[in-house]
């Protein structure tokens, strides 16, 4: 009995202390690893459970078969990968571009850092798409000027990489300077505008992609690039690609 | 059980005081411990890194940050766990579920609170909406307006936890979105300056609603050594009244938290645990109800 009215004057004499005189004496401050010394929670184990497997179902059904081993380092200025790839752009982009717009995508130019895997002989499945392409990056088509196509091409042209392209044919001198460039088969007309599908990300400047970033007009596609790879793969049954010469140096 | 215990035991100092007056029971100094744990762009990262990782081989994994942060709680109960932003996107869970099983994880986890990254806008405002339901923890972001926005009246600029007493006041801080995020994700959502929202922030926190801790959940990132750009080392030099900063964004990993002084010349802690669920972040604070020790510095270690 006498026990609740202490609790009360206890509580009261605390608040009273609170009100007034909290205050932090000492701060003690760690970063913990969570290693594999830590046995997992056996709920959240089994709340995984079911979302893992349907997701690993659904990754590893095979979609595809690949004949070779496919690495974006394989080639100087095109690699079969960087050539499957925007190929594939350009396949699978155009018929919606077109159906908006009704004008065709001229070309493709994606970054070779933006691949983010190799692909290995074998199966191909849907985690391969994944790993080709984690981000969520959408395929967007801008309309660029001739002038801009040009400063396109300069950037290639420094940058000496196998940024993958499509739709285009560039020729470089042993200097790495351009000799000539052919857009669906007819040299570049600095007086017209061309109609080119890259990436958001790579648009908005990714990569020092400048030439991308005041275009004449944007289009959004609402398709992102790994779907497109992953519905490419749907629809061949083995993957077919090579380096070629789409992008070359010739003395 | 445990907390009848506490109570009995509590009444019997009760009784103590009842006996000695009250003067005895403020010069008694009844200590005070919050913990406060945090992690921060986790992305999506549910199950932890395969053995044949190059990087991160068998770290992280919610189920195991599950069993940590128990053993925590278990050992003291006055704890807050906190998220700094980038919930979403990183693993095909996120790319399958929308973001669905990090908000039913985290909220079987007791999350009190996250801030909103600039990848948790990956899915659009529609996107991060239609997660919310799985969210059984408050979304705090002050410099984010989306009063234009479908997330109007689902975030709050500032929560107030009280824990054994302790008013614990946590406001958040996200990043520039222009140039980082596609326009069409985030829509008409407003981003204001950092420094000045953290001003108004900590003068409603501290002054206003008197609170004993003030924390910043942050998404701006550590440090730019290159850009003149506002993030936490800078925030934590121009503001006041901030007592932790908890961060995000640049997957930093600190070997131990940073230790700032604020424009009042006093001591601000800055953590951040780098990223994908590979380390809890703790902060221990242990408070005083004694008068006499106000004014006195707080000792802080790391």
């Amino acid at each position: 009995m006498s026990y609740r009215f202490l609790y009360v004057l206890f509580l009261l004499t605390s608040l009273w202390a609170c009100k007034n005189s909290i205050h932090t004496t000492s701060i003690k401050g760690d970063i913990i690893p969570i290693d594999k010394t830590i046995n997992g929670d056996p709920e959240i184990i089994a709340y995984i459970q079911p979302y893992a497997l349907h997701l690993n179902q659904t990754l590893d059904s095979v979609i595809a078969y690949n004949p070779n081993n496919l690495s974006k380092k394989d080639g100087k200025l095109n690699t079969a990968l960087g050539n499957l790839m925007a190929d594939l752009v350009m396949v699978q982009a155009n018929p919606i571009f077109k159906s908006r717009t009704g004008n065709s995508i001229d070309i493709v130019l994606l970054n070779q850092g933006g691949i983010r895997s190799g692909i290995g002989k074998g199966p191909v499945t849907s985690r391969t798409g994944f790993e080709l392409m984690p981000f969520e990056n959408e395929i967007i088509v801008v309309e660029l000027s001739g002038k801009k196509i040009q400063e396109m091409l300069t950037y290639l042209e420094v940058a000496k990489t196998a940024h993958p392209i499509s739709g285009m044919q560039i020729r470089v001198d042993s200097n790495f300077k351009l000799k000539n460039a052919m857009i669906g088969g007819k040299i570049l007309d600095i007086n017209r505008s061309y109609f080119v599908a890259t990436s958001d990300y790579l648009q908005q400047g990714g990569d020092n992609m400048n030439f991308f970033k005041e275009p004449l007009h944007i289009y959004e596609l609402d398709y992102k690039l790994r779907n497109a790879i992953i519905d490419h793969f749907m629809k061949v049954d083995t993957l077919k690609t090579s380096t070629d010469n789409r992008f070359i140096q010739i003395p | 059980m445990k907390r009848r215990n506490f109570i009995q035991q509590t009444a019997a100092t009760g009784a103590f005081i009842g006996l000695g007056g009250l003067n005895i029971s403020l010069t008694e100094n009844p200590k005070k411990h919050i913990t406060i744990l945090h992690t921060n762009d986790v992305h999506s990262h549910i199950e932890p890194f395969g053995p044949n990782d190059p990087r991160n081989a068998n770290m992280g994994g919610v189920a195991r940050r599950a069993t940590l942060i128990q053993q925590i709680r278990n050992e003291n109960p006055n704890t807050l766990l906190l998220d700094a932003g980038d919930i979403f996107q990183g693993t095909p869970y996120f790319n399958f579920y929308g973001g669905e099983l990090e908000f039913k994880l985290m909220s079987k986890l007791k999350y009190d609170a996250a801030t909103i990254g600039n990848h948790d806008f990956d899915n659009g405002l529609s996107g991060l909406l239609a997660q919310m339901p799985h969210a059984e923890f408050d979304f705090i972001t002050s410099n984010y307006d989306f009063s234009n926005t479908i997330l109007e009246g689902h975030t709050s600029p500032y929560k107030i936890y009280i824990r054994d007493g302790v008013k614990i006041g946590v406001f958040g801080l996200g990043v520039e979105l222009e140039g980082l995020v596609t326009k069409k994700l985030y829509k008409e959502t407003q981003y204001l300056d950092p420094v000045e929202t953290a001003t108004e922030m900590t003068r409603i926190l501290k002054q206003e609603q008197k609170c004993d801790i003030v924390i910043c959940l942050s998404h701006l990132g550590y440090e730019y050594k290159t850009e003149n750009k506002i993030s936490d080392v800078v925030l934590a030099t121009k503001t006041k009244d901030i007592d932790l900063i908890i961060g995000g964004h640049t997957h930093t990993f600190l070997d131990k938290p940073s230790i700032l002084n604020n424009l009042d010349g006093k001591k601000v802690m800055v953590n951040q645990v780098g990223c994908y669920g590979i380390n809890l972040g703790r902060i221990d604070f242990f408070l005083d109800s004694d008068k006499k020790l106000n004014g006195s510095g707080v000792s802080i270690n790391v």
